[in-house]
């Protein structure tokens, strides 16, 4: 599967009711809309609502069974945030370098 | 995590480097300076001034980077927001910067942290914030690469 694009799951996981959801599901595996529901606190639509936007950025999927939609956690979703990491380190390495490149330059 | 010892919602940086105080902090704060060593820019050492980095467009991202100047203690602390992608939708971080004489040298602290100020207020009494959230992320992860 296509990984999806690092804004999009820092932005899903930039709300707290949605980081709460997706802890929940990593915690407890899969549930279903209700049961997330009864955790999160908030209405069914909202909840429903968060749920489409971690399903965007990839970090649950869903099934059918019956009426009932049932979502699990995908936490290899979360690489991006990951590789952020490891990219903002290379990037201020580099320019720690660059700095201490320019102090030599620069006048006493 | 490369950050061993720090919340890992931040990213530190640190160094010692064999100059003065004053020269770091003229590196940092003199935009022609600042412009050599990290990005095109029109940053002031004003509180509350709005700037821009200005780099080269990458994939995901248009290469500007809008700040606003949080705090300026001349030789000792500076920090900026840190935005990227535009203020509504975008990814906000604050940057800081803090220099302390060290042996004739300056030791250097950068850290990256946060993501939206109002956020992180949001969070503040919530059940679990960014923190817990990055300092489980290895054990979500498992063995996921």
């Amino acid at each position: 599967m296509k990984p999806a694009n690092p804004n999009s799951v820092f932005r899903a996981l930039s709300d707290p009711t949605r980081r709460t959801i997706f802890e929940e599901l990593t915690r407890q595996g899969e549930q279903t809309v209700h049961a997330l529901t009864r955790y999160a606190g908030v209405s069914q639509p909202a909840v429903s609502k968060h749920l489409t936007i971690l399903k965007r950025a990839r970090l649950v999927r869903h099934r059918r069974v019956g009426r009932e939609t049932h979502y699990r956690a995908q936490p290899e979703a979360l690489a991006p945030m990951v590789d952020w990491l490891k990219l903002y380190g290379a990037f201020w390495r580099e320019r720690f370098d660059r700095l201490e490149a320019l102090l030599e330059r620069m006048e006493p | 995590m490369s950050n061993a010892g720090e919340c890992p919602s931040s990213l530190v940086m640190e160094r010692v480097f064999p100059h003065s105080p004053e020269k770091l902090w003229r590196a940092l704060t003199e935009s022609p300076l600042l412009a050599q060593w990290m990005m095109n820019n029109d940053f002031e050492p004003v509180v509350g001034k709005k700037f821009q980095f200005r780099a080269d467009p990458a994939p995901n991202w248009n290469g500007i980077v809008d700040c606003e100047v949080l705090v300026v203690e001349p030789m000792q602390r500076l920090s900026y927001n840190w935005g990227v992608g535009g203020s509504e939708s975008g990814l906000q971080w604050k940057v800081e910067w803090t220099l302390t004489a060290a042996n004739g040298g300056t030791h250097v602290r950068m850290e990256q942290s946060g993501f939206r100020p109002d956020q992180q207020q949001a969070y503040g009494g919530a059940k679990w914030g960014w923190q817990r959230f990055f300092g489980n992320l290895e054990n979500v992860l498992g063995g996921v690469k």
